[in-house]
């Protein structure tokens, strides 16, 4: 008997593999499909051509002046001659290295923290939450024999991190003591906690810096002078706890009651409970919901500019009024967006690589 | 909400009034540099160049008055403010001066703890009008499509002309001036309403800004001064001196290219102005060389002019009311004697 030997395969025809093959299946696969896939088509040619033209291909990038943009394109020369502006605000020139350092002092210990190899990460945490404030607010604001330079001068991109990473940092503890205290069985605390909570929660965040910046003066007028950041600090801090409390107290409640008992079980106390069997679990759930609200806050910082700071959109704005580049409020503002969703979109990478590293449960 | 704002404004008012007890000026010399409150950004009044250095015929005002009270036009904290909060600012004693295109209205010179110095722009509601309608005077629009910038006053103005005028017309509201200019543009209306200073200004985001002219009319009285805290008088007639000083250099005819020269000048008017004779200076408990340095180191008030809203910048407005009075304008000062 001849031995059986079977004919090659052969491979699969041209119009189901490759481009051809994908673009068939999930482009054209059916009429409706095919419509709405030519639509879409069209609709990008009709508007996104003519943008990419208008921002990149014939745009104008280098120059001095109004007169340098003459191609009809976009006029990026608007922002370029800025961005010292955009970046630091009124910011002295010569001290432009003060907030540079500040910044990859910061970067450098958050890639610290974030990098799974590198060794002392406690020390280095301690030291980013005792060591690097002090720094940072020396280093920015002066002090120990650097000049002084006052909050008015500061602004753009700088102010808006400086909000941003203050309204974070100091909101995050703020926010699960106010949890914790929210479920608290001691009435008291448990009161003061809501109220605080409610009371910050139901007033819109413009309303909040308002107040601190037309009302609160008037309190302790004479002599006493509250710098105008410090007072939009603390009303955003005041805020931002409170929404945090509620995103933290989600993840408590999340967390099945056997974890309470468990704990209790073994003759925890009350804090070692918490932070060696809830919060890591309940902190980790959180992550999203933490995340959503800090990106809130990111973008909430851009309303400053009602209380006459200037952050990186109220530069922008500030920019559009000069007589010599009046009539460029496109470029501004894509730029001020395109500087919002570089930090956003990368706090939203991040977050998801942190879920990735702590997820120890359920694997995907 | 404006009530809202007038009410407070009136309440704390007098603490506040209270609570400043120390000298403005013995404040400013101490910290040797005015506190000056400016708009965050209005074109030819206050908005910061290229390099970042505030510019605008408020801004220089602020710069006058640091060069009358310090000897150095640059020694100015300038602070942005919202229209909302400028009043605060100026009550709580964050700032010295506010020069901030601010109207002179009876209600807020009389109900908020707050001086009027003294006029230094006129302005006053206008209207921009493409060049292709062949319209000569506002008294022709009727049954015109207006573009608004929002601000109610704006609108009520609008309102109260035409009806006033027994002529019809149909509002386009915008928010942002970028969108009222954008939708004159697009062809939304036949004429933009605003403040005249702000219509020289809408006209050059148009794409052809020669295709529009601003009309001659005003329909309301927008005078814009300096502002200082009531019941400090050394300090309020030094800012009213000020402006008084730019509006007397130039009818003088010192400017900041003469000055040095006019110091050997005969004329006792002259002579007591720039301080080679007299003592002016210490009768406002200045140094006697006050207005020399105002003139040397910012201009008189038709250089500021011309630099900042005039033909010499971007915006080209016309003098027009804001013209010496010996020109026909409303610029007058009394005498430095």
């Amino acid at each position: 008997m001849e031995k059986f030997i079977p004919i090659p395969s052969r491979p699969a025809p041209v119009v189901e593999v490759g481009l051809i093959g994908w673009m068939r299946k999930n482009l054209f696969s059916s009429i409706p499909n095919t419509l709405v896939t030519l639509f879409t088509v069209y609709m990008m040619w009709i508007v996104l051509v003519p943008f990419l033209n208008w921002a990149f291909i014939s745009a104008d990038w280098i120059g001095d002046s109004r007169q340098d943009c003459d191609s009809g394109g976009a006029c990026w020369v608007f922002v370029t001659v800025r961005w010292n502006l955009f970046m630091y605000g009124f910011y002295p020139e010569d001290s432009y290295w003060r907030p540079n350092l500040a910044f990859i002092l910061l970067l450098g210990i958050l890639v610290w923290l974030s990098v799974p190899r590198l060794p002392f990460k406690k020390w280095v945490a301690i030291a980013a939450l005792t060591v690097y404030p002090v720094a940072a607010y020396t280093l920015l604001y002066g002090g120990f024999g650097l000049d002084v330079i006052p909050t008015h001068r500061w602004g753009g991109l700088m102010l808006t991190l400086v909000l941003a990473l203050i309204g974070i940092v100091v909101a995050i503890p703020i926010g699960i003591l106010l949890a914790l205290g929210r479920r608290s069985e001691m009435p008291v605390i448990r009161m003061v906690c809501v109220i605080f909570i409610e009371f910050w929660r139901g007033v819109p965040l413009i309303t909040i810096l308002f107040m601190a910046s037309v009302m609160l003066p008037l309190f302790f007028a004479g002599g006493t002078d509250a710098d105008k950041l410090m007072r939009a600090l603390i009303g955003i801090v005041m805020f931002q706890s409170a929404y945090m409390a509620e995103v933290v107290r989600g993840g408590l409640q999340a967390l099945s009651k056997g974890q309470f008992e468990g704990a209790d079980a073994l003759g925890l106390s009350y804090w070692q409970k918490m932070n060696l069997v809830v919060l890591p679990q309940a902190l980790k759930i959180m992550i999203p919901g933490i995340v959503n609200t800090l990106i809130s806050l990111f973008k909430d910082t851009s309303l400053i500019v009602i209380i006459g700071l200037l952050d990186v959109l109220g530069m922008v704005r500030q920019a559009l009024a000069d007589p010599a580049w009046l009539g460029y409020p496109a470029e501004g503002y894509l730029f001020a967006a395109f500087m919002f969703w570089i930090f956003c979109f990368s706090m939203s990478r991040y977050s998801i690589y942190l879920e990735d590293r702590l997820n120890t449960g359920h694997r995907k | 909400m404006k009530k809202i704002a007038t009410l407070v404004g009136a309440a704390v008012a007098v603490t506040a009034a209270a609570g400043v007890n120390a000298s403005t000026l013995d404040t400013v010399k101490n910290r040797g540099a005015v506190q000056c409150g400016v708009s965050d950004g209005l074109p030819g009044f206050s908005a910061t160049d290229s390099a970042g250095r505030w510019q605008g015929i408020d801004a220089d005002f602020c710069r006058a008055v640091a060069a009358a009270v310090l000897g150095d036009a640059e020694k100015v904290n300038f602070v942005s403010l919202t229209a909302t909060e400028r009043f605060t600012a100026l009550q709580s004693g964050e700032i010295d001066v506010l020069p901030r295109n601010t109207t002179w209205t009876l209600t807020r010179d009389a109900s908020l703890g707050l001086n009027f110095t003294g006029v230094n722009y006129y302005d006053g509601q206008g209207f921009l009008v493409s060049k292709e309608l062949g319209v000569s005077s506002a008294l022709e629009l009727d049954g015109a499509s207006v573009c608004i910038s929002s601000g109610t006053t704006t609108e009520l103005n609008l309102a109260d002309y035409f009806r006033m005028n027994g002529m019809s017309y149909e509002p386009v509201l915008y928010d942002t001036s970028d969108q009222t200019a954008a939708g004159f543009e697009a062809g939304r209306c036949d004429i933009l309403t605003s403040d005249q200073s702000q219509l020289y200004a809408l006209r050059l985001q148009l794409s052809d800004p020669d295709s529009a002219v601003v009309l001659p009319e005003v329909i309301s009285k927008e005078p814009l001064g300096p502002v200082v805290r009531q019941g400090d008088d050394v300090w309020f007639n030094i800012v009213k001196w000020t402006l008084f000083a730019k509006v007397n250099a130039e009818e003088l005819g010192i400017t900041s290219a003469n000055v040095d020269e006019m110091t050997s000048s005969n004329d006792p008017s002259v002579q007591r102005f720039l301080g080679t004779s007299g003592n002016m200076g210490e009768l406002l408990r200045l140094d006697n060389q006050w207005a020399y340095n105002i003139v040397k180191q910012v201009g008189n008030y038709g250089e500021v002019f011309e630099r900042t809203v005039g033909t010499g910048s971007p915006l080209n407005i016309e003098r027009g009311l804001n013209a010496l009075w010996t020109d026909g304008g409303l610029q007058y000062a009394p005498p430095i004697r």
